[in-house]
């Protein structure tokens, strides 16, 4: 096991897999001189060369498009959209091609590409350049979606999207790339996707959050196992698709109540289909209707406390559990 | 008078300038401007410096948020902005803090807007400008359509738009130009080409020798200009204007010049270029020579440019005391810019809001939207 950072983690990852498959390049905007927006690509450029550590012009759509067509060449691309608000220009080649060659060609042309995007409110930066899309692209047939919230996680997840032969969206938390957490030494450490992680294990409710609001709720939970013994399971189901719904089902089972939390706005969002796949499974093990917290159906706000405001808080994952706990259906 | 966009056609390669950067004016093209509006020009380069420091100042204190400074970038957004009529419309992007003051919007916008106030996007009215624009290279479509609007009610508006270098291998900004170029849109668009778009410079956003050769694939004149210099950037500008208006459709501006600050304050510039390179530059930049052809032709002198400072200085101090005083969006305010008519679930979100205002009003806002269900 090694300290290290999330952003360090993620640059391993690249480091590991770069030099395992010699397919495997990097492109995005301002990644290779500069090293990355956050970081995450330093170092790369030295040890790989310019022609696997690419710095673009500032275009979306072809960063996307072209690595689409190495891919379909048999490469295997990573590239790097500079925050996911930038997705947005590149949705034709996501939506409309990344996720459907594989299936328009029977099978013959898979998309071997992981596009890695930071997003998330928290840092004062407007409502064009905090927004969380997960929502957008679990939504789309043909695309996996992965959001690590550790690490170990990004380090882990990382290296079996780059391995795995499907487009994936890797959706990283600006928040998260200072913070530290173990991560294994092994070169072949990875962790396959569609496996949720028990963050902490419970008696008395179930809470699935995923990314930044893993953090979030084990603060609350702390807190609430402290002052009021209440006991919270945290699943994070760590790929949104594929989701990992045997292990939510489960712990529901054991626990009687479910919290859903998200940072992405609630209507739509992935707490929205959570709740609806539990809600077939196991109704009949639920003592409680099932809560989410989750952001407001309003672009973020730029200033400091609105931003806080419209994003679920720990005191929001507090008062919703003591409120799952006081509303035991009949 | 030789037609400028004939004479510096960008595949000549020669790029437009009047006052060179030893303060030495080019007869040929040279405007006759007054004292007084030499003065003005000056007066406007100096604000700029005093209020760009100032807002450095105010993020390094963390009374500001992030700030993308403007320095050196000032000799087209003066000669630019000022060859523009009250009634055109001005698409800035994020950097465009001179052109902007110059078509009238107050300081007090700008540092609203990077304080993270979005009444700083709340545009006075009258003021014929649109709000600052962070997506880089999306908004040229919005001029286009702008000028589609102008044209189409008849209106001899003219709508100028601003941008980067790194904005042009956007394919939103190809897709503006070639609407402009088939529809014959009255519209400038000026590319301050300032070098880098971030870490990277500009030979890898484009192999093309210029920026402005880009023009003449959509079928409208490209000029290649001295960004750097007020004079020729005003001339540029004034013809390209003065052609839009009178219905001889777009024209494509590349002004030459340097970022010398970072590319905003969370850049380390000395991460990708050297100090020489910067420095070499700053030889060029636009106040050392306006400065010194002023002086040389005592059309300024110390105390005039003392005064101007101080002038600048205070006018500056009092506008960031009147923004700080700006309070500052409340929930309220979120839930109703949000659609024309407020539709029901916003509405007793809001209800729940307000109910619970006087009580713990950060948390319980946050509850009541967050969770959707009353309490
Ligand atoms: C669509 C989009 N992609 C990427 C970014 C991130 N970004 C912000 S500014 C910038 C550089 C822009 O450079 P340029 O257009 O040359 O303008 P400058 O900042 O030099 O004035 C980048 C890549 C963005 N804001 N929008």
């Amino acid at each position: 096991m090694a300290q290290m950072r999330y952003r360090e983690a993620l640059r391993d990852a690249h480091a590991e897999e770069m030099r395992r498959d010699n397919r495997v390049f990097v492109m995005g905007e301002d990644i290779a001189v500069w090293g990355g927006s956050f970081r995450v690509t330093e170092g790369l450029l030295a040890e790989f060369g310019a022609e696997r550590v690419i710095d673009t012009p500032i275009s979306e759509e072809v960063i996307v498009g072209a690595g689409i067509g190495a891919a379909m060449a048999g490469l295997r691309p990573i590239v790097e959209l500079m925050t996911i608000n930038f997705s947005l220009l590149a949705m034709d080649q996501i939506i409309n091609h990344a996720a459907k060659l594989y299936y328009m060609s029977g099978g013959q042309l898979p998309i071997p590409m992981v596009i890695r995007a930071p997003q998330g409110a928290g840092q004062q930066l407007g409502a064009q350049h905090s927004q969380n899309l997960e929502a957008h692209f679990v939504h789309t047939p043909g695309l996996k979606v992965v959001i690590p919230s550790t690490a170990a996680d990004a380090k882990g997840l990382l290296k079996t999207s780059v391995r795995d032969d499907d487009p994936i969206i890797f959706i990283e938390h600006e928040i998260l790339y200072g913070m530290k957490g173990d991560v294994p030494d092994d070169n072949d450490f990875t962790i396959p996707l569609g496996v949720a992680d028990v963050k902490r294990e419970g008696s008395d409710v179930t809470i699935v959050a995923y990314s930044r609001m893993v953090h979030t709720v084990l603060e609350a939970a702390s807190q609430l196992e402290k002052e009021d013994g209440i006991s919270v399971e945290l699943v994070d189901p760590r790929t949104l698709k594929p989701f990992d719904i045997d292990t939510v089902t489960k712990s529901v089972e054991k626990t009687g109540r479910l919290v859903i939390v998200e940072e992405d706005c609630r209507t739509c969002g992935v707490g929205a289909e959570i709740a609806a796949s539990v809600g077939e499974r196991a109704f009949y093990s639920l003592d409680a209707p099932i809560l989410r917290v989750a952001g407001a159906d309003v672009p973020i706000p730029y200033s400091r406390h609105l931003e806080q405001s419209a994003i679920p808080q720990t005191q929001d994952v507090v008062h919703a559990v003591k409120r799952i706990l006081a509303g035991k259906a009949p | 008078m030789p037609n400028i966009f004939d004479e510096y056609h960008p595949l000549t390669g020669k790029i437009f300038r009047i006052l060179d950067e030893n303060g030495v004016l080019h007869e040929e093209h040279a405007p006759k401007f007054s004292l007084e509006e030499l003065r003005g020009f000056y007066r406007w380069i100096i604000f700029s410096r005093v209020a760009d420091q100032k807002a450095l100042n105010l993020q390094r204190q963390g009374r500001m948020g992030t700030y993308a400074p403007v320095l050196g970038q000032e000799g087209i957004q003066i000669g630019a902005a000022s060859a523009m009529q009250p009634q055109d419309w001005l698409f800035p992007s994020y950097r465009e803090l001179a052109a902007s003051m110059i078509r009238g919007l107050p300081l007090a916008n700008i540092y609203l807007y990077w304080m993270g106030n979005e009444e700083g996007s709340r545009i006075p009215e009258g003021v014929n400008i649109f709000p600052i624009s962070v997506p880089v290279g999306t908004h040229p479509l919005h001029a286009v359509g702008a000028a589609w609007a102008s044209k189409l009610r008849r209106e001899k508006i003219v709508v100028v738009c601003f941008f980067g270098d790194g904005a042009t291998s956007e394919g939103d900004f190809h897709e503006a130009l070639n609407f402009a170029g088939v529809f014959k849109t009255p519209n400038v668009f000026i590319c301050q080409n300032n070098q880098y778009a971030i870490s990277v410079p500009f030979s890898r956003q484009s192999s093309s020798p210029t920026i402005a050769q880009k023009a003449i694939a959509y079928g409208f004149d490209g000029i290649r200009v001295d960004g750097n210099d007020i004079f020729a950037s005003y001339v540029a500008s004034k013809a390209a204007i003065d052609k839009a208006r009178s219905g001889g459709g777009p024209t494509f501006i590349e002004a030459v010049t340097f970022r010398l600050g970072a590319h905003t304050t969370a850049d380390d510039p000395r991460r990708y270029r050297t100090d020489a390179e910067v420095e070499e530059w700053r030889k060029r930049e636009p106040l050392v020579r306006f400065e010194k052809y002023l002086r040389e032709k005592r059309i300024i002198d110390d105390g005039f440019a003392a005064q101007v400072k101080s002038e600048a200085e205070r006018a500056v101090e009092e506008t960031v005391t009147q923004v700080e005083a700006v309070p500052s969006h409340t929930p309220n305010d979120v839930f109703a810019y949000m659609f024309s008519e407020m539709p029901q679930n916003l509405k007793e979100q809001l209800a729940l809001l307000n109910e619970s205002l006087s009580v713990k009003r950060e948390i319980l806002f946050g509850d009541t939207m967050r969770h959707g269900v009353p309490e």
